[in-house]
């Protein structure tokens, strides 16, 4: 097999591969970044538990309107952002930490997103419906990851500079502003919006590994945020193009070859990364000479 | 040994009272809605049946709730399909601690493999419904007497219903052209079909709704209808039809409308009966294939 063949034949081929890789540069492009501050913010769980506050939205949407993707996924959006705010309102104003009130408030979205499905006594499976699949990708799903995509990268312009100053020294930053409430929220709902792209992309369960797996990859090879960011997009990308193209050639599920490639090159910066890799600790002279 | 005593005081109380039940009607739990389509056809008046995975659930990743589990711990009887299917149903039986027995209504099927394990989809062939329907009916007999004349008969004209269905799948599939009869449904519920009408069925992944396909599996599928000239894609009432949509984009082949495998739909739906479920299935995929 030439290397044409392996490598680029199964996208000129094949609509629904193109379709994927279109998919999956969207969802890097937003999702990368996003990690990146969720990691450098201590939240990289949050994105998982995030996921399953989105559940009772959906189930909502679904009881209202059936199997309408448009439906659920602002039910979703919804229900996420509700949870966000609420636990991120508890945080600021009382003296509960972010990550205990965020674990309440998503665990009673989860039951109650639970007993909505059963409620509907349909037992369909409505996750199949929710969260799509890689390789079915139609143009409505695509438009949605696209949309999202946008948005993310506009909103995330704007509120650049206080997200940074909150993700390093949010003390300083409440000195000298007031941006670091609202850009907080923002951020909270950016994460909502990626879980939602990440779940049409990738599915339940691994809808958070094209957000973290990168940001953590990038942290063994940049110092700072903006080559983090560089460095954890390229290896989303990289992970994306490499885990379709092996799910192609050897018959994994597309999802789990994303992320399994993903962790592949997060162990490999972990050994050989440039800044703080294990082999660098070891033989740092090596690396000071060059 | 004082809870043991209660129970049998409690088991002799229900002994007493069951003769006046037995007035009632024969309480029965099927496990799903086909082989509750079945009981009630050769059951009649005289059995009340309760369905676990209803109208349009899926059969495969059911979660039994507490209900399920009050009402198999009431029944006298409890009908299940076998072959694999019913993978929640032990769980079930435990807890419940039903002493009902339990009818394999699949029993003296061949089953035909899927993988190393058993199609469990044998009721796609009628010639199979037969035997369940024959199992069904010696079950109800045995465990209410009084009405077995009842049973026999409404079995008797069920058969002969049934006999005719056959035929007429038969000479409907004669008026598809041999090379036609190939489409491509979203999971292999259909061995049984296939092998009994010689139509062909490729399904993108195996033989459980779980299981997520890979690029490989779909590359392949549309390699193949290509290749064969495959004219209709099918969905089914119960999986994601996003990928049979995005197959049929890709490929030119036609969206042949929704065959019933699993599940039948409610009242209101085209197909609430057996025989409507595979009426609707060999009307859709004649005027699909035909064509």
């Amino acid at each position: 097999m030439s290397i044409h063949d392996a490598l680029i034949a199964p996208f000129t081929e094949f609509e629904f591969m193109r379709r994927a890789l279109a998919a999956i540069i969207a969802v890097s492009l937003s999702g990368a970044p996003i990690g990146v501050f969720l990691m450098l913010r201590r939240m990289s769980l949050v994105g998982d538990a995030m996921a399953h506050a989105i559940l009772p939205g959906a189930a909502i949407g679904f009881l209202i309107s059936g199997l309408n993707l448009f439906a659920m996924t602002t039910g979703g959006l919804i229900a996420g952002f509700a949870v966000a705010i609420l636990a991120g309102l508890v945080s600021r104003t009382t003296g509960l930490k972010e990550d205990a009130s965020l674990a309440a408030f998503y665990l009673a979205s989860l039951a109650l997103g639970v007993s909505i499905v059963s409620i509907r006594g349909s037992n369909i499976d409505l996750l199949h419906v929710l969260f799509g699949n890689i390789l079915a990708m139609d143009d409505q799903t695509l438009l949605v990851i696209a949309a999202n995509t946008s948005i993310t990268l506009i909103v995330m312009a704007v509120i650049y500079r206080p997200l940074v100053i909150e993700s390093v020294d949010p003390l300083f930053l409440r000195t000298v502003s007031r941006a670091g409430a609202p850009a907080h929220y923002l951020f909270l709902a950016l994460v909502v919006i990626n879980l939602v792209n990440g779940f049409q992309a990738l599915g339940t369960l691994l809808a958070v590994g094209l957000m973290i797996l990168p940001a953590a990859i990038a942290r063994f090879w940049a110092r700072d945020i903006t080559g983090m960011i560089c460095v954890a997009v390229l290896s989303a990308l990289m992970s994306g193009y490499a885990g379709l193209v092996l799910s192609f050639q050897t018959g994994l599920p597309s999802g789990p070859a994303i992320i399994m490639v993903a962790a592949a090159l997060y162990v490999a910066s972990v050994l050989l990364g440039s800044v703080g890799g294990l082999v660098r600790q070891l033989f740092p002279g090596r690396h000071l000479e060059a | 040994m004082r809870g043991c005593s209660a129970w049998m005081m409690a088991l002799a109380v229900l002994l007493i009272a069951t003769p006046l039940k037995a007035q009632d009607r024969l309480d029965v739990v099927a496990s799903f809605s086909i082989l509750a389509d079945f009981v009630r056809e050769v059951g009649g008046e005289r059995v009340d049946v309760t369905t676990l995975v209803g109208a349009n659930g899926d059969v495969h990743v059911y979660t039994p709730a507490p209900q399920d589990a009050k009402k198999v711990a009431d029944a006298r009887l409890l009908i299940v399909n076998g072959l694999g299917l019913e993978g929640w149903l032990p769980r079930l039986l435990q807890a419940s601690r039903s002493k009902a027995p339990i009818v394999v209504a699949s029993d003296g099927i061949t089953p035909l493999k899927l993988g190393s394990e058993a199609d469990p989809h044998a009721w796609q062939s009628v010639e199979n419904a037969k035997v369940y329907v024959k199992n069904i009916r010696n079950a109800l007999v045995q465990a209410d007497t009084a009405d077995a004349d009842d049973f026999r008969r409404n079995a008797e004209r069920y058969l002969a219903e049934l006999d005719a269905l056959e035929a007429e799948v038969r000479s409907e599939i004669e008026k598809i052209p041999p090379e036609r009869r190939k489409v491509i449904s979203t999971h292999g519920a259909f061995g049984y079909f296939a092998r009994s009408y010689g139509v062909e069925f490729i399904a993108p992944s195996g033989v459980s709704t779980e299981a997520e396909p890979s690029a490989r599996d779909v590359a392949a599928i549309i390699a193949r209808i290509k290749h064969d000239k495959i004219t209709a894609v099918f969905l089914e009432n119960i999986s994601d039809e996003r990928l049979i949509r995005r197959i049929s984009e890709e490929t030119g082949a036609r969206v042949g409308g929704t065959l019933y495998s699993d599940s039948l739909t409610d009242e209101k739906g085209v197909a609430p009966t057996y025989i409507a479920m595979v009426r609707h299935n060999i009307k859709a995929l004649t005027s699909a294939l035909s064509r």
